[in-house]
């Protein structure tokens, strides 16, 4: 005959699980905290305007991130343009237009692959395929390829693209491609079937329905993806280190061919090197680097909210 | 293949609603109206969802202007045939149906059909009132505006017509720039009616309109179908058996896929002539 | 409108012109073009990101034919050589375990922290916390996981290092326990959310249940939502898994520069991510057998990832309760 368990170990199993529970659930605020303030302690000091409209410097009293800064600003730029589209697209097909079988189910397992794919492989791709593009223009624009236009200038083209700043936003998109696609199927999936019934019945096309009803009503789930998407970008620094991105250098990119560096990557360099000096100046760019972040999501949740009360 | 318009005409030899409900109490042995020009032709219409079947060999004539009922027990086909008319179950991947479907002669079930069209011509109201998380002014005009070019003064003009005819101009003529969410569920598929009326169709398919509203909005939507009875070819499909004795002209009963019977709404419920449907109407089953 | 004299008629509208006549209508044959050309585009698209994975392969693939193809490389010591050291100039040897084994311990690291204490947090999000807790917990967790890893690799080797050496001497510059912890830290909120998504798809009606049978909440959570919810729950950890040995930044910042197979988490060591960085920061040439070295590498990767992934996929399918 089994025996009856105590009422009150079962309680006290019960608070003591309780107890576990809060603890763990500390180390995350308890370790954010942390973080936050050793950083700010260490960055705060040298942080002031000369830090950021200064270009590189060998000594870190004089170092500014200015360079990294708009490189990172047109490598995420180019990122964004062209994965959203991309991202927003091939979802509105998987969701809205291709019949679900085979072919749907293969395409859908490759996006979450390419989901769990490390972002340094990406750096990989991006190097063979769009800085070196195959070897199929030569080793560079000098020997082999071809270059429109000056290097000064706004308009400058050259293939191969070489370690540039358009290569380094192509790459990028290929790291946040995945993201943008499962989160906006997923705001596709949460549009009630009702809503596309009605226009159907109305005699819209699948693409008027997507374009009319069930677009507009995804809005709010497609910007937190987009949104989520960027955030990744802006921080994201294995890729661009493979695809080329110069550790080093003065100025602001000039075209969508120029050398470029990206804040992330300043930050890896500093933070690399052994003297305190450089450590310090490697948190201050980590401070503008969060505050950017919070700004970037600040702004873009904003939006959404705007986007969403219409529709309340 | 597009189908060939025929417009409305106006309560040719169609029998008037008010005397309609006179005639019921009338004497029986009436003489019968003349006969009505039909709008919907079905001959040995069958439909699969994959390998189960739903509907089976129907035989059947809608007439045109009048109001005819579908009804049955839940499960029995009633909204599966409802929405081959506008041909809404291509949405489903295993919908098959075979047999006559015909609207004014048209072959509903031609691979090359253009479907926009039909549903232009067939307008639909559903169970569960869905507006677009629109204003109600785009709610009322998006549909024509997928079909034809307006002017913005042509477009005024049959946003507030659709919304007259389907009763609820005087609610919204102050608001409609406002979100059609934040109207009650009767003004909510009074709106979903004005919606289909917008695109002027000669058909309305109504799948149980009032099974999601209060009893003092189905009294609003019930008589909302009187008065477009005048105009409109409608098919509504109802499990409340009273609704269809208040509203229709003609009735079909349905069970499990097949049509048992079908004729007068008087004569179906008074002088049934199956035993399934006197067994159903009396409320034996269902 | 008829009118007899026996019945009250309704309202009538007044006499309008007929909606039919308004508007002049669209050309049906524009409409079918422009549908056919923008489903066409969105096709194409869609198919992009086969072509993405298509390329990986086929550029792993390719480069790692030619680095087995150099004479001081072979196959069978790559998988069973001990020994990574293809910088030195006479004697280089290519086993890959000594990085797989640095990637390893990092990730176990990692993961020790992160699941146990990403899972019990995701418990109390779903199970316990009220919505004040919910409130400063969730953009809590958001925050850090918008944290850039280059971050995670600062805070490593500038604050846990140090702390680690106070705490025993045995601890390094460089060591595998910092780079460790502080990817796990980077993984918590990917274990915590996805695992809170696991167990909120639990429906009520489970738990209402287990309590009128007399359940404790701890029983109700630990013995019926978690077990029902398994199947995300560990697709979850096989996602913090993938990317926690994926990581790149901050294994390059705190773990290290040399390739040995040790369990011991105050050494140095390398992971394969880390020695990815190593070749691409550095001066080897671009036909050098140490450049195409990091493709092999990054080709056994991305078969580590990929595998995982997948494993998480088929678990998802499987294994996933069905409610409705």
């Amino acid at each position: 005959m089994a025996t009856p368990r105590s009422t009150a170990t079962r309680l006290l199993t019960n608070r003591a699980f309780l107890a576990v529970c809060l603890l763990a659930t500390n180390v995350a605020v308890v370790v954010l905290a942390v973080l936050l303030i050793s950083i700010l302690w260490q960055g705060l000091g040298s942080l002031n305007w000369n830090f950021l409209t200064h270009a590189a410097s060998r000594k870190p009293a004089e170092a500014g991130i200015l360079a990294p800064l708009w490189g990172s600003v047109w490598v995420c730029t180019i990122c964004g343009l062209v994965a959203l589209p991309l991202g927003i697209g091939t979802a509105i097909y998987l969701e809205e237009f291709a019949r679900k079988g085979r072919f749907t189910r293969i395409v859908q397992t490759n996006i979450m692959n390419l989901a769990g794919v490390p972002s340094i492989v990406y750096g990989i791709l991006g190097l063979t395929a769009f800085a070196r593009m195959f070897g199929a223009f030569g080793a560079s624009a000098e020997d082999g390829g071809f270059a429109i236009g000056n290097e000064e200038s706004l308009f400058y083209f050259k293939l191969p693209f070489g370690s540039s700043v358009l290569a380094g936003g192509l790459t990028l998109m290929l790291v946040i491609l995945p993201i943008v696609i499962i989160a906006t199927q997923e705001a596709l999936r949460s549009v009630p079937k009702s809503l596309r019934s009605g226009a159907l019945a109305l005699g819209a096309t699948p693409w008027q329905t997507v374009w009319g009803i069930t677009l507009p009503a995804a809005i709010p789930g497609i910007m937190t993806g987009a949104i989520l998407a960027m955030s990744r970008a802006i921080g994201e620094s294995a890729p661009l280190l493979v695809v080329g991105a110069v550790l080093f250098v003065l100025n602001a990119p000039e075209n969508l061919m120029s050398d470029f560096a990206v804040l992330p990557l300043q930050i890896f360099n500093w933070a690399g090197r052994p003297q305190d000096e450089f450590h310090a100046i490697a948190a201050s760019a980590i401070i503008v680097q969060l505050v950017a972040l919070l700004a970037f999501n600040g702004i873009a949740v904003f939006i959404r909210q705007k986007l969403q009360k219409p529709l309340q | 293949m597009q189908i060939e318009s025929t417009p409305p005409s106006p309560g040719t030899g169609a029998p008037q609603h008010g005397q309609h409900v006179r005639q019921i109490m009338a004497v029986p042995g009436a003489p019968s109206p003349s006969p009505t020009p039909t709008a919907v032709t079905v001959r040995g219409f069958s439909s699969w969802y994959g390998s189960f079947q739903a509907l089976k060999s129907l035989d059947l004539d809608i007439p045109s202007q009048q109001v005819t009922a579908f009804i049955g027990p839940s499960g029995c086909g009633k909204s599966t045939f409802l929405r081959w008319i506008n041909r809404m179950n291509d949405t489903i991947p295993s919908a098959r149906a075979e047999g006559t479907l015909q609207l004014d002669g048209a072959d509903l079930l031609a691979k090359n059909l253009d479907v926009v069209d039909l549903r232009r011509r067939v307008g639909m109201v559903f169970q569960k009132p869905n507006p677009f998380p629109k204003s109600i002014y785009d709610n009322v005009a998006f549909g024509p505006r997928l079909h034809k070019h307006y002017t913005r003064a042509e477009l005024d003009e049959l946003v507030e017509q659709s919304l007259r005819q389907a009763s609820i101009w005087n609610e919204v003529k102050d608001r409609l720039q406002a979100s059609a969410l934040g109207l009650s569920g009767g003004q909510q598929q009074r709106l979903c009616i004005a919606r289909a009326i917008a695109i002027g169709p000669e058909v309305m398919l109504m799948d149980e309109p009032c099974s999601a509203l209060d009893p003092k909005s189905t009294l609003a939507i019930e008589e909302l179908i009187e008065t477009l009875a005048d105009r409109y070819t409608i098919v509504i499909v109802t499990h409340n058996m009273q609704q269809a004795a208040r509203v229709s002209d003609q009735t079909a009963f349905f069970f499990e896929g097949r049509l048992i019977e079908s004729g007068s709404t008087e004569g179906i419920f008074t002088k049934p002539k199956n035993k399934q449907t006197e067994d159903y109407v009396t409320g034996r089953f269902g | 409108m008829d009118e007899t004299a026996n019945v009250t008629t309704l309202p009538t509208t007044p006499a309008v012109r007929d909606i039919a006549a308004l508007g002049r209508p669209k050309s049906t044959a524009a409409r079918r073009f422009r549908e056919q050309m923008i489903v066409g585009t969105l096709a194409i698209a869609a198919t992009f990101s086969i072509l993405v994975t298509t390329t990986i392969v086929i550029v792993l693939a390719r480069e790692t034919w030619g680095f087995f193809h150099f004479p001081d490389v072979s196959v069978g010591e790559f998988f069973g050589g001990l020994e990574w050291n293809p910088l030195l100039g006479s004697e280089k040897h290519f086993g890959i375990w000594p990085l797989v084994s640095g990637t390893l311990l990092v990730t176990v690291i990692a993961a020790s922290f992160a699941l146990p204490i990403g899972l019990v947090t995701s418990v109390y999000l779903s199970e316990y916390a009220s919505p004040r807790v919910r409130a400063t917990l969730k953009p809590t967790l958001e925050i850090l996981a918008g944290i850039p890893t280059v971050v995670y690799g600062f805070f490593a080797l500038t604050l846990i290092t140090p702390l680690l050496q106070k705490i025993s001497p045995a601890f390094g510059s460089y060591n595998a326990m910092s780079a460790g912890l502080a990817t796990g830290i980077m993984i918590l909120p990917i274990v915590c959310s996805l695992s809170e998504d696991a167990l909120r798809a639990v429906p009520r009606s489970l738990r209402d249940g287990a309590l009128a049978l007399g359940g404790t909440k701890f029983d109700v959570s630990v013995k019926v939502v978690v077990p029902a919810a398994l199947s995300g729950i560990v697709a979850a950890f096989l996602l913090a898994i993938s990317r926690a040995i994926g990581e790149t930044m901050i294994v390059a910042l705190a773990a290290g520069g040399i390739a040995q197979i040790t369990a011991n988490p105050t050494a140095e060591v390398q992971t394969m991510t880390a020695y990815m960085v190593q070749i691409f920061l550095g001066d080897a040439p671009a036909t050098g057998v140490e450049y195409k070295s990091s493709y092999a590498v990054a080709a056994m990767l991305f078969v580590m990832t990929f595998v995982l992934t997948m494993v998480g996929q088929y678990i998802l399918r499987r294994f996933r309760e069905e409610y409705e």
